[in-house]
């Protein structure tokens, strides 16, 4: 497909979703309380939606990950929270 | 399967699926004992087939105590010694979903243990990564597991779940990539065609969620139409939803169907 077929066939859709990222933010900076972790990695993927490159989706998914490589000493608990905790700077 | 209505087989066969592949999972809740699992491979040898042979549908599954209840080695253990009775059912294809859920260290064991046993008894193996934060973690310490397994081929393997920063990883080594397409939070329809046009369509195979949570049976045939939409033909569509699974599954000498329109 041509990138103009691609704008005919997604681009409504990608800005529906882009408004409704826009309107989540504005829902969270509304609401009292603290951000935590998980907003921190969201606002560092959003970033990466801006750069040059090829693979954001990609970029975008290794920002919310865990880049650690040696199991944990004990699961828990069973569910993902979608950003790593401890993530740092 | 165990988690859907009957409507749903309905759905399926009339959309044209073929055959169904269902994978021993988690039941939402802990079982409490190996009691639980032995009924539960039965509904999975027994029950399921009968339930879906009404619509025309061949039932298959998967056998093993799944990442979620892991922990609990003693358990596994118990569990890991019943699969064997069952392996030679006829609708058994091998081990799976196996694999890791929270990256731990028991998990990890009992990974190894069900892999030992597909190798044991010359199974194929399907395998569960981890979602959101810690698929990355636990896609690299599966295949990292697998590969040092030398009795595993990698092309009997699938490991499942893959998403952009994991299906290069999973292709590289020359096992199977499946793409599970989700109707919210994880691999969409579209994302899954985009990771078919960056890294080709040999060894991947695409499968329809359909779990406990909110999931689509059809995600495969919708696939197929924005496929359609995109453009590629319908060879391509078929290779893809059709011809690849059976390359995989052929693999298991009990895996037979056949396309009702096709000539004998
Ligand atoms: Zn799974």
């Amino acid at each position: 497909m041509t990138r103009q077929q691609i704008l005919d066939l997604y681009f409504i859709d990608a800005r529906h979703k882009l408004i409704d990222l826009a309107a989540f933010m504005d829902r969270v900076e509304r609401a009292e309380g603290n951000e935590d972790f998980r907003m921190k990695a969201f606002r560092e993927a959003l970033e990466e939606l801006s750069k040059n490159n090829r693979e954001k989706a990609r970029q975008v998914l290794l920002t919310f990950s865990d880049p650690t490589t040696k199991p944990i000493a004990k699961a828990s608990v069973k569910g993902a929270t979608g950003a790593w905790p401890e993530k740092t700077g | 399967m165990v988690s859907r209505v009957t409507d749903d087989y309905v759905r399926m066969a009339t959309a044209g699926c073929q055959a169904i592949c269902e994978p021993a999972f988690w039941a939402g809740f802990d079982r409490s004992s190996v009691h639980g699992f032995y009924d539960y491979f039965c509904q999975l040898t027994e029950h399921e087939p009968k339930r879906a042979a009404k619509f025309g549908l061949p039932h298959f599954c998967w056998l093993c105590i799944n990442p979620k209840e892991s922990e609990d080695l003693k358990l596994a253990d118990d569990v890991l010694a019943i699969i064997p009775k069952f392996l030679n059912r006829p609708n058994v294809l091998g081990i799976g979903e196996i694999g890791l859920n929270k990256n731990s260290r028991n998990e990890m064991k009992v990974l190894e243990k069900h892999v030992d046993l597909a190798a044991k008894h010359d199974q194929l193996i399907l395998v569960h990564t981890p979602h959101l934060e810690d698929k990355l973690k636990g896609t690299r310490l599966i295949v990292d597991l697998i590969k040092s397994d030398k009795r595993i081929k990698p092309e009997r393997v699938i490991i499942d779940h893959v998403e952009e920063h994991t299906v290069k990883l999973v292709l590289d080594t020359g096992m199977w990539a499946g793409m599970t397409l989700y109707p919210e939070s994880k691999c969409s329809p579209a994302r899954a065609i985009d990771m078919v046009e960056v890294y080709g369509d040999q060894r991947i195979w695409m499968n329809s969620a359909c779990d406990w949570g909110v999931s689509d049976p059809l995600a495969v045939p919708k696939t197929a139409l924005e496929m359609q939409r995109r453009g590629h033909s319908a060879a391509a569509i078929d290779k893809l939803i059709y011809q690849n699974p059976l390359k995989f599954l052929s693999q298991c000498p009990k895996f037979k169907i056949q396309r009702p329109w096709q000539p004998t």
